[in-house]
């Protein structure tokens, strides 16, 4: 049984492809990836990600419980619709997904988790809230739509204006919103988030006016995307994908996430501490870096690795539209330098290729 | 349903082959091949002389989402190739059956075209897909 998300018709009256992404019936382009890719680095793009899981965690015990599930340390946040991006890990620290959990008061926060590891994700918070006095509910009852570009935020001002009866203080509340915020004005949840790099909102719209909100952003000129240009945003981006540049059975550590682990307070026992403060101690976790090849050719997921100190694994490769080139993410043994050159294997040949910070792109720039 | 033109010969392995006479045919691949792969961004080309026999792997077409392998659909000397391609890959999808062509080959024995699929046999092809 394949799960459509409420944005499903407006997907195929916009000439969608759609394929099947973990269960879910996805548009991967409306036509060209690569153009989609450009409208959201030169003007606006929107995705439709509601597939996503929604998440709200909220009783006494919520803060406490959060503390204790994700390595950030939620007591960070303090105003509320502040987020935080973080990872939930198993005991073996492992990471069971990536999230984003949203604060609005000690005793309610809101999660965004990926889709495809939905189950095992309430499956794992469940098991771990039995000694928490929290309630732990997904929210179906929404959709999500992220509109990223440097023309986003006025295309999205634009609609609230005209469209959507909201006050001059929500109106400039939205406005002057900073980087990774979520604030609710009447409908709609708007966060300064994303997975391009780009400027922009993820917008969390109940179902009934999903296709509604969808085809007014269509109107005033957001061009819509699918999975293949949000891929390769985000790897220009230099943003992990689940599944890919980390799992179950990878360390954040060696996924580029430690700058996401909270370790002040130490008494702050988090699920997998043990484990990562073993792994810091010895340092000698593989690394996430990334890698450039100029010439022709695209890195592809899995590929081989080849360094003076060992070999790793290209876990997530591609074009980068932007740049005109291949770019890929990598984990390397942790010896491997910025600025080192290795090789890859590929196809029928060895090429040699430029280890770089895990980060390409950002606000149409070549990092 | 994916554009193929009739006067053409096709690869179930989605060659199109263009017949130009004096034995040379003009090879590239399909509306539907391209529509599979996404936004070509690199072609891989044969040299101007190689001997390439029917079935050879001697291009690769990489779009973002992967890279394929395209055969010679005939056995024959590579007698030129689409230099345009180079710089505007893209030509494999705006224009798969014109613009978009990778190579010419100048058969060895031009009765091999009869071992080819005709529209019909190509359109059943991908349907049983």
């Amino acid at each position: 049984m394949t799960n459509k998300t409420i944005l499903h018709a407006k997907h195929l009256a916009s000439g969608a492809k759609m394929v099947d992404f973990h269960g879910w019936e996805m548009p991967i382009n409306y036509g060209s990836q690569i153009e989609e890719h450009n409208a959201v680095r030169q003007h606006a793009g929107m995705f439709d990600v509601s597939h996503m899981t929604i998440v709200d965690v909220q009783g006494s015990d919520a803060k406490a419980f959060l503390r204790r599930l994700v390595i950030n340390d939620v007591a960070k946040l303090t105003v509320a619709g502040k987020a935080l991006y973080t990872g939930m890990l198993n005991e073996e620290g492992g990471v069971i997904d990536d999230l984003i959990i949203y604060f609005f008061s000690d005793t309610n926060y809101r999660l965004v988790v990926n889709s495809a590891t939905r189950e095992k994700d309430l499956a794992w918070m469940n098991k771990q809230a039995a000694d928490f006095d929290v309630i732990i509910s997904e929210r179906p009852e929404f959709g999500m739509i992220a509109v990223q570009g440097p023309e986003a935020k006025a295309k999205v001002a634009q609609l609230l204006i005209t469209e959507q009866a909201i006050t001059v203080e929500e109106k400039m509340a939205v406005e002057n919103m900073k980087p990774f915020f979520g604030v609710q004005v009447g409908d709609l949840f708007i966060a300064t988030t994303g997975y391009t790099g780009e400027d922009g909102y993820e917008i969390i719209v109940p179902n009934n006016a999903a296709a509604d909100f969808w085809q007014k952003l269509l109107d005033v000129g957001v061009a819509p995307c699918g999975l293949g240009a949000r891929d390769t945003l985000r790897l220009e981006a230099g943003m992990n994908l689940y599944g890919l540049d980390m799992d179950e059975t990878i360390s954040p550590i060696a996924a580029n996430m430690a700058w996401t682990i909270s370790w002040e307070p130490t008494d702050r026992n988090f699920i997998g501490r043990k484990v990562l403060a073993a792994q810091a101690a010895a340092g000698d976790q593989a690394k996430l870096v990334g890698l450039v090849l100029t010439e022709k050719g695209v890195l592809r997921s899995h590929q081989v690795v080849i360094t003076e100190f060992g070999t790793g694994e290209i876990t997530s490769g591609s074009f980068s539209p932007t740049l005109g080139h291949s770019i890929a993410l990598a984990r390397v043994p942790r010896n491997v330098k910025i600025g080192d050159t290795v090789e890859v294997e590929m196809r029928k040949k060895q090429v040699k290729v430029l280890v770089t910070k895990p980060c390409f792109v950002r606000n149409g720039k070549k990092v | 349903m994916s554009n193929i033109p009739s006067e053409l010969k096709y690869a179930s392995s989605h060659e199109w082959v263009r017949n130009e006479g004096d034995g040379i045919v003009t090879v590239g691949i399909t509306d539907h091949a391209q529509d599979l792969l996404g936004d070509m961004v690199f072609v891989e080309l044969p040299d101007v002389g190689d001997e390439v026999s029917t079935g050879d792997d001697i291009c690769v077409a990489e779009s973002v989402k992967a890279a394929s392998d395209i055969y010679a659909p005939v056995t024959g000397e590579v007698v030129a190739v689409n230099e345009e391609l180079e710089d505007s890959p893209e030509l494999v999808n705006s224009d798969a059956f014109s613009d978009g062509w990778l190579f010419k080959i100048k058969m060895e024995d031009a009765s091999e075209l009869a071992n080819l699929l005709d529209a019909d046999g190509y359109k059943n092809s991908i349907e049983d897909e």
